[in-house]
């Protein structure tokens, strides 16, 4: 079922006397989910990805906009009557039922011609439970169940009579570490079997960057971007975009554009030119009102951990911080005085380790020792200084070696 | 286009059934209230009607158009009426206060101090708890009989000023303040009475009142002791005297004055649970029972 | 240190018990286990304390009395009507008012009033309400002959009208205590499972009936509990609507037979007052068993 979302708002009255200002949860949000899709819904708690899941629920109302199920338009229906399956955060398992009980209390409301004999019910219910794996446990109570089997449980009851649409609101959130992998795997191949629209909402970035088809990133009531999780990694359009997704984040420094090039303090590190005039640069991240290319000015930097190459001769000098050896990665922490954070988290690729080698083996490494980057253009992003707005450009690396 | 009209159709249904039930509710909910308001209503139009107005309406009016005060007047001067609400208050105030003294250093002692026997003694409290009234209110009425304290406040105060449900209420209220705060103040060398009245009796305020709101309500409806212990009307409580006012009161069947004397011995309680509104409510969800 | 402290806070925590301990003592333990003493010894006579001999006779003279078993019936009765009654009204009137808001808290108000009045002088209009006396048929009775019904005296008529009245006064006086707690329950009850019930369509009538009801199971059950034993209890309310001389209106019940037994007209004898109140006080005890037992069957909790 094909998800249209046209302008959605949804306003709240200020509480209280004090506060009479209204709260706009979520501002003027249009999209249009391609059937069997699976959407996550990613930003800070608080953005309005929750009321943006209620709306499509129906169990809030829009102020304004309409929402589509293909062509019916579903704005104004109660949400019974939208053929929704919805996962609850807490799963909300009624505990006094079994899990059979649970899953059959969908069906069992069904009226009129839709009603279905005990048998169509049983069977159906047992599809439910084989799909999400919990056969076995249909006779317990929801009390006696881990937390991710009553994950399943819920996803089963959601799906038991069909729905067109599944939401499923933080679906992780409640999952230890090693359960949350687990199940988000489980989410993507319930979905891709049964091929329903399905949206969830999600504030871990990761979370929703591994399993989504297409992602929706939302910060304070607005959408920030929509795109496959991939571009959106690649081509972030703002500044919140870039910092929210990517672990570990992405590096901001303090820069400027002065002649053509990118200073990051005293430090030029790359070569900067309008987009499209370079051949070393992607052209695919430019909208086309940006083409002018970047003037001279204050600008941020963002420079993701793996933008980053260890180079004797690189542009950028850090001051050491030491090394993290996390499995596969390499990571290399440094400091910069124009960096917004104290560290800066580098992922050294495997190539490199001879370098790090290098540093381990010099003598009085780690402390004052600085080290040198250079950056791999497609990796960092410039952003404009009061709107947060990517500015596109081109570059190639200052004093590099080529890519 | 065919789907979308069923849609309408089903939410239209919807909305129907939605506005049927809300009618439903409210309906039934003003209908409860009118019943539990009616009571007062006629007890205070009852009141304002004059003795020869009332005694003269064969059908009843739901109204008065001559309202006299008039009633009010004999409430005070023919019955003593204002000797029951003297007494009432008086019992009210000294248990209550009273009760607040025991209960609180019985609850000090089972949350903060350590003694032998402490677990044992308590069990034995709650296991109090299970006794009804009626079990040992007989005792209690032969015992105060035989201290000849009938018809003394004494005996009428006596045998209430200690609840073993409040203790219990009290002392797990004082056992959710932190031990450091204790062991803070044991440091600075205070001492456990003046702990008690400096920290945990302000922290616990909250608590304090909802019991003194209770135990308020309980006394100033008792009937059954007052009853059992008091002939002489000069010891009498409300409640009895508005019992004595029924079977003996003002000489004939005077019925706008003892609506008068009901009016002026509801209105206390009313309007104190009218000011303490929320606090009687939590409170009375939190331990009370009506019995 | 330690132990020297412990020595002494030993002795001071006796002190901050002791008024607890005397009052408790002397009205509640002895009086306890005096009651047993009252009703097994014979031929008390409250005046010369005397007696002439230990035995169950006092239990046997009770349960033959026909006071005392008119007491059983109508307290019996009472309790049959008004427990179920009571508890279901304020259930109905508890989700209705769980269901709105406007008005809510006006009607939560007005709903606890009762609570608050002293049963005896509330007792007294209610009297008034359904009285018929020579001068005039009384208000309940006007509103019964507009619906083509013949007056009937509720007070001093046929047994069936003065039970009514009772039954009647018995709930308007329970409500309140019940309204709150089931209102509490109810507002307990995570929103998630509402919306849950939504989403998939469940009618309001299934939603009540599969999910609140077991959700707040536990405290439905409590209020029957303490209904029971508040009903079995039941005095003030028939003192407040048929006087004192309750067993000439053949109205009284266990508890106003035990008082009658210890003071008044008929007084004098509590050993037959202590007889009834311990049987009142085993029927009390086996019915809340009973309770129990049932409840541990039926009644979910989380």
């Amino acid at each position: 079922m094909e998800i249209v979302l046209q302008n959605l708002t949804k306003k709240f009255p200020g509480r209280g006397r004090k506060n009479h200002q209204e709260v706009i949860a979520v501002s003027d949000f249009s999209f249009k989910i391609p059937d069997g899709m699976l959407i996550g819904l990613l930003g800070p708690s608080g953005c309005g990805k929750s009321t943006t899941l209620n709306l499509i629920s129906g169990l809030q109302k829009p102020t304004s906009g309409k929402i589509f199920f293909g062509a019916d338009d579903v704005t104004d229906l109660q949400p019974e009557n939208r053929g929704i399956g919805l996962v609850f955060q807490n799963y909300a398992l009624y505990p006094h039922l079994t899990v059979r009980q649970n899953i059959l209390f969908p069906l069992e409301n069904l009226k009129g011609k839709d009603k279905l004999s005990k048998q169509v019910m049983m069977e159906k219910a047992q599809e439910a439970a084989k799909l999400v794996q919990i056969e076995e446990l249909m006779d317990r109570k929801p009390g006696e169940l881990s937390g991710g089997q009553q994950q399943r449980v819920a996803i089963a009851r959601a799906l038991v009579k069909m729905p067109r649409v599944l939401l499923l609101d933080e679906p992780l959130s409640n999952l230890d570490a090693r359960l949350r992998l687990q199940t988000r795997e489980e989410i993507r191949r319930i979905q891709r079997e049964t091929g329903i629209t399905t949206i969830f909402v999600t504030h871990d970035q990761e979370e929703a960057m591994s399993i989504s088809d297409m992602i929706v990133v939302m910060n304070a009531g607005v959408v920030q971007q929509i795109g496959k999780p991939q571009e959106v990694y690649d081509n972030p359009e703002n500044l919140f975009v870039a910092k929210f997704l990517g672990t570990p984040p992405i590096n901001v420094f303090e820069g400027r554009i002065e002649g053509h090039k990118l200073y990051i303090g005293a430090d030029a590190v790359l070569d900067i030119f309008a987009p499209g005039k370079s051949g070393e640069a992607s052209e695919t991240d430019v909208a086309p009102d940006k083409r002018k290319g970047p003037g001279n000015g204050e600008v941020y930097v963002g420079v993701r951990p793996e933008g980053f190459s260890l180079e004797e001769t690189g542009p950028l000098c850090c001051v050491f911080g030491g090394v993290e050896v996390m499995g596969r990665d390499i990571t290399v922490i440094s400091a910069h005085s124009a960096c917004q954070s104290p560290k800066i988290r580098a992922i050294i690729s495997a190539d490199y380790r001879k370098g790090i080698e290098r540093l381990y083996s010099a003598d009085g490494f780690a402390d004052k020792s600085h080290i040198r980057f250079s950056l791999l253009p497609e990796k960092v992003f410039l952003f404009d200084k009061m709107t947060g707005k990517r500015i596109a450009f081109a570059a190639s690396m200052e004093k590099g070696k080529g890519n | 286009m065919e789907n979308r009209i069923d849609y309408e159709k089903i939410e239209k249904r919807t909305e129907t059934r939605k506005k049927i039930g809300n009618v439903a509710t409210y309906a039934l909910l003003l209908f409860w209230a009118v019943i539990v308001l009616f009571p007062f209503y006629w007890m205070i139009l009852t009141s304002l009607k004059s003795y020869g107005a009332y005694n003269s309406e064969y059908i009843p009016k739901f109204y008065t158009l001559s309202p006299t005060l008039q009633n009010y007047v004999d409430a005070f001067t023919t019955v003593s009426l204002g000797q029951y609400l003297v007494n009432t208050v008086i019992f009210t105030v000294v248990t209550t206060a009273l009760m607040l003294v025991v209960i609180t250093l019985a609850a000090f002692a089972f949350a903060r101090l350590e003694f032998r026997g402490k677990n044992l003694l308590f069990v034995l409290f709650l296991s109090l708890m299970m006794i009804p009234n009626e079990l040992v209110i007989i005792t209690n009425f032969v015992t105060i009989t035989d201290l000849n304290m009938r018809n003394t406040f004494q005996g009428l105060i006596l045998p209430s000023v200690t609840s073993v449900f409040y203790i219990y209420l009290l002392k797990e209220n004082f056992e959710q303040i932190p031990d450091s705060l204790y062991y803070a103040a044991k440091v600075d060398g205070t001492s456990d009475l003046k702990y008690l009245m400096k920290v945990m009796i302000p922290i616990s305020k909250p608590t304090l009142i909802t019991i003194t709101i209770l135990k308020v309500i309980e006394c100033w409806n008792s009937y059954v002791w007052p009853r059992l212990i008091t002939d002489d009307e000069r010891y009498f409580l409300v409640s009895n005297g508005i019992q004595e006012i029924r079977e003996n009161g003002f000489g004939r069947e005077n019925i706008p004055a003892m609506m008068a004397a009901v009016v002026v011995i509801s209105v206390p309680l009313i309007l104190l649970f009218l000011i303490f509104r929320r606090k009687v409510m939590a409170g009375v969800a939190r331990g009370g029972t009506k019995g | 240190m330690g132990g020297k402290k412990s020595g002494h806070g030993g002795a001071k925590a006796w002190l901050y018990l002791l008024p607890a301990l005397l009052f408790l003592g002397a009205f509640m333990v002895y009086p306890l286990f005096d009651v047993f003493v009252y009703s097994f010894e014979e031929g008390y006579h409250s005046a010369s304390q005397t007696y002439f001999g230990i035995g169950a006779y006092n239990y046997s003279y009770v349960l033959h009395d026909t006071y005392f078993l008119q007491a059983v019936k109508n307290t019996l009765i009472l309790v049959v009507i008004t427990v179920p009654l009571s508890t279901g009204i304020a259930l109905l009137i508890s989700v209705g008012l769980s269901s709105i808001t406007p008005l809510r808290n006006l009607f939560q108000t007005i709903y606890f009033l009762p609570y608050v009045t002293n049963t005896l002088a509330v007792g007294l209009v209610f009297m008034v309400l359904f009285k018929k006396t020579a001068y005039s048929d009384g208000l309940i009775n006007l509103i019964l002959t507009w619906f083509g019904g013949t007056a009937v005296d509720f007070i001093d008529g046929p047994y069936w009208a003065k039970m009514f009245v009772l039954c009647f006064y018995t709930i308007w006086v329970v409500m309140p205590f019940k309204i709150l707690i089931l209102t509490s329950a109810l507002a307990s009850v995570n929103q998630q499972y509402y919306n849950a019930a939504r989403v998939d369509g469940t009618s309001r009538f299934r939603t009540f009936t599969r999910i609140t009801l077991p959700m707040i199971s536990p405290m439905i059950f409590y209020l029957i509990i303490t209904g029971f034993i508040g009903a079995f209890k039941a005095y003030s309310d028939v003192v407040a609507l048929f006087g004192t001389n309750l067993n000439a209106a053949g109205m009284n019940t266990i508890v106003g037979y035990v008082y009658d037994m210890l003071y008044g007209d008929s007084g004098g004898y509590p050993s037959y007052a202590s007889a009834a109140a311990i049987i009142l006080f085993f029927i009390v005890l086996t019915i809340t068993c009973v309770n129990l037992i049932f409840s541990k069957k039926n009644i979910h909790y989380t």
